[in-house]
């Protein structure tokens, strides 16, 4: 029908596409949630990352070991904390610089995780499907929409939340403050560095749930393997410089840099032939591309990246 | 005790410097005691990091003893290792030297492996073309440009389009590995055209020997003579950047770039060179890794092994000083050539990578550790003089 398009038309018809491209989005916007929290209270968070993997890593080793989803759910939220509370205490207790703490972090996660990758066993099962009855069988998106694994769906509520928190509560009201004006939000007795570090707690929390979720959702992977994460939580980031610091921007990131790591999945699937470096290094070109275009137009919490001390201006 | 409103007056606290720059300039009035807390404090944290090492290795069941034997075996006790660990050490301490050049602009680059992929691949493309001196030094100049423009982007990207460069020298990090990836895949770009080259195996046409830097032989060990080189470069930066105005300038723009423009120094013009001149030292490092035979003279894919990342560690640890910098180059590279011998204890060499991050890691907290102290007192004597 619309395969006269030739490449464009075939892209926009397969199903297998927006299956794909959903799954890399919702991965993506779990981190992208928790950085979103995490860059409003003024923490330009890279270590993300570190979280993606540090979930995606024993949430995958829970699995493995119980066959229990959940349990796998949970102990990968806890894994993403767990780096999340490093990084914390290291950035906003002691007051170190928050990029050094989180580069560090990205290679020592990423090396433990290699590590101890050959000592336990790491098979991954999927979780089972929901599949919507009549719905996953509207073509083209039906499946992408309503035939997904299971967890990916946590994605539904986890966004909401995430809104509520940060516009609808006093800490949300509080950590805003922090991200703009420490110095007034000090003064009017809010605990700024304590806020920032519940915030990054909070990214880790969603950011190890989505690597687990990346684990336990993809349907191509037979094994665990680190790569998989692959700078994801620093395409996340550039979803949330996209969206200009709302969600709804940074969910919308999530969907364009899915669209673009489902492209260079998809393409070979189709029959075209295309260099596998240069495809694979379109989403991270696609990235600096839009960040460059809308960086500059979008408005960014004040203080972000600026470590808070009392009286030090 | 007439005047208790002390804030105001010559002996108020002294504000303690930036976070960022490097503390130790401003701790003058620190005492004996003080020195010897800030002693303790590094020993315990360096400790508790290679104590989590030995236990983690403990854990997975291997023997921890046999792994710091190898490790001291591999990078200096075996003949001909300890000039090995100076070949691995020097790319290290140019690419750190590049970081600190940055950082001290206060700019975030974080992407030296990128710009060591592109430097030694820019540098292959020339030094594969031809032979002989002219051809090398020629090399080596369009390794530094490539690697300098390659950074220069996130420059453009920072000041016109507001990019934090921390994204995008990450994000340019893997666009190179990809980019760098491909001309091996093409022979009118980089890969071997050798009809007797193996099939399949992604490499570079080996330089001439020509084309090759020369080596210094000594005690029965051979370095080329890029160890000269970084040393050399190590202490003309600390010069430059501790007593000339262009390294002045630099530290203005990095403590505060507002007060900076107002004394007419442009914060974008350092900052674009910094970041610039950062991305060109590290691609030099990688054209002086293929040229010092690094990887059998050919550019291959994986050609920098993480040296940014390490480069930049060192950098971190050193706390942007480059004198410092160049032992904490040559504990890095000794961790390197040491690894390589990790294989016979059964330990995978992925534990070099988590010793290496608890070090780090370790040796961040007793500076802030101290900072905070710092400031708890100028609090605290503050609070006294106003009630």
């Amino acid at each position: 029908m619309i395969a006269w398009l030739g490449p464009v038309g075939d892209v926009l018809s397969s199903s297998t596409m927006y299956e794909s491209m959903l799954r890399f989005a919702i991965v993506l916007a779990f981190a992208a949630v928790g950085e979103w929290v995490a860059e409003r209270a003024g923490t330009l968070n890279i270590s993300i990352e570190a979280m993606l993997i540090g979930g995606a890593f024993t949430g995958g080793v829970v699995y493995s070991a119980t066959g229990n989803t959940m349990l796998g759910l949970i102990t990968g939220a806890l894994g993403g904390g767990i780096v999340a509370s490093v990084q914390a205490t290291l950035s906003h207790y002691l007051v170190t610089d928050q990029f050094v703490v989180g580069l560090t972090l990205n290679l020592l996660v990423l090396g433990l995780a290699l590590f101890l990758d050959d000592h336990v066993p790491l098979a991954t099962r999927v979780a089972s499907t929901w599949e919507i009855p009549l719905l996953s069988e509207v073509p083209l998106v039906g499946r992408a929409l309503f035939g997904q694994p299971w967890p990916m769906y946590l994605i539904v509520p986890l966004v909401p939340l995430a809104w509520w928190l940060v516009f609808r509560t006093r800490w949300g009201l509080e950590v805003r403050s922090s991200g703009e004006n420490p110095q007034a939000a000090d003064v009017s007795g809010i605990h700024v560095n304590l806020r920032r570090r519940q915030a990054i707690v909070f990214a880790g929390l969603c950011s190890g749930l989505g690597g687990a979720v990346l684990v336990l959702g993809q349907i191509s992977v037979t094994r665990w393997e680190a790569g998989h994460v692959g700078l994801k939580g620093i395409i996340a980031i550039a979803a949330v410089i996209f969206g200009g610091w709302t969600l709804r921007g940074s969910i919308v990131g999530c969907l364009l840099f899915g669209y673009f790591f489902a492209l260079q999945q998809t393409l070979p699937v189709l029959g075209y032939r295309i260099n596998s470096q240069l495809a694979s290094a379109l989403p991270y070109v696609v990235a600096l591309a839009v960040t460059a275009v809308f960086a500059a137009r979008t408005r960014q919490p004040r203080a972000l990246a600026q470590p808070f001390v009392r009286g030090l201006t | 005790m007439t005047d208790p409103v002390v804030l105001d007056t010559d002996d108020a606290p002294i504000p303690p410097p930036p976070i960022d720059a490097a503390p130790s300039q401003g701790r003058a009035h620190h005492g004996r005691r003080d020195l010897m807390v800030v002693v303790g404090l590094y020993v315990v944290c360096i400790l508790v990091a290679l104590v989590a090492s030995a236990v983690l290795i403990a854990v997975t069941g291997g023997p921890w003893r046999s792994v710091l034997s190898a490790l001291i075996d591999g990078s200096l006790r075996r003949p001909g290792r300890w000039g090995q660990t100076l070949t691995e050490t020097a790319p290290l301490l140019i690419v750190a030297l590049g970081a600190i050049i940055a950082s001290r602009s206060g700019l975030v680059n974080i992407g030296q492996e990128g710009q060591v992929l592109v430097g030694a691949a820019a540098t292959a493309f020339v030094a594969t073309r031809g032979s002989g001196p002219v051809v090398l030094v020629l090399a080596l100049v369009v390794g530094v440009v490539v690697g300098g423009l390659w950074s220069g982007l996130a420059a453009v990207l920072k000041y016109a389009r507001k990019v934090p460069e921390v994204i995008t020298t990450l994000l340019l990090v893997f666009v190179a590995s990809q980019v760098t990836g491909y001309m091996l895949t093409r022979q009118f770009l980089l890969l071997d055209s050798d009809p007797n080259r193996p099939n399949r195996t992604q490499t570079s046409a080996q330089l001439d020997p020509e084309t090759r830097l020369p080596f210094i032989q000594m005690f029965g060990n051979k370095f080329p003579i890029t160890v000269v080189i970084a040393l050399v470069l190590a202490v003309a930066l600390s010069f430059v950047m501790g007593r000339t105005v262009w390294g002045l300038k630099l530290r203005m723009v990095g403590q505060n770039a507002r007060t900076a423009q107002r004394a007419g120094v442009s914060a974008v013009l350092v900052g674009s060179l910094a970041l610039a001149i950062g991305g060109g030292l590290a691609g030099l490092a990688g054209g002086l890794m293929l040229t010092g035979g690094l990887a059998n003279y050919r550019y291959t894919s994986g050609f920098s092994s993480s040296v940014g990342w390490e480069g930049l560690l060192v950098a971190l640890v050193a706390r942007n000083r480059p004198l410092v910098a160049i032992p904490i180059a040559l504990i890095f590279g000794g961790l390197r050539t040491g690894s390589g011998f990790l294989a016979a204890t059964g330990v995978g060499r992925e534990i070099v990578d988590v010793v290496r991050a608890l070090l780090v890691l370790a040796l961040l907290v007793p500076p802030a550790v101290m900072f905070l102290r710092d400031r708890r007192r100028a609090s605290a004597s503050a609070g006294k003089g106003v009630s």
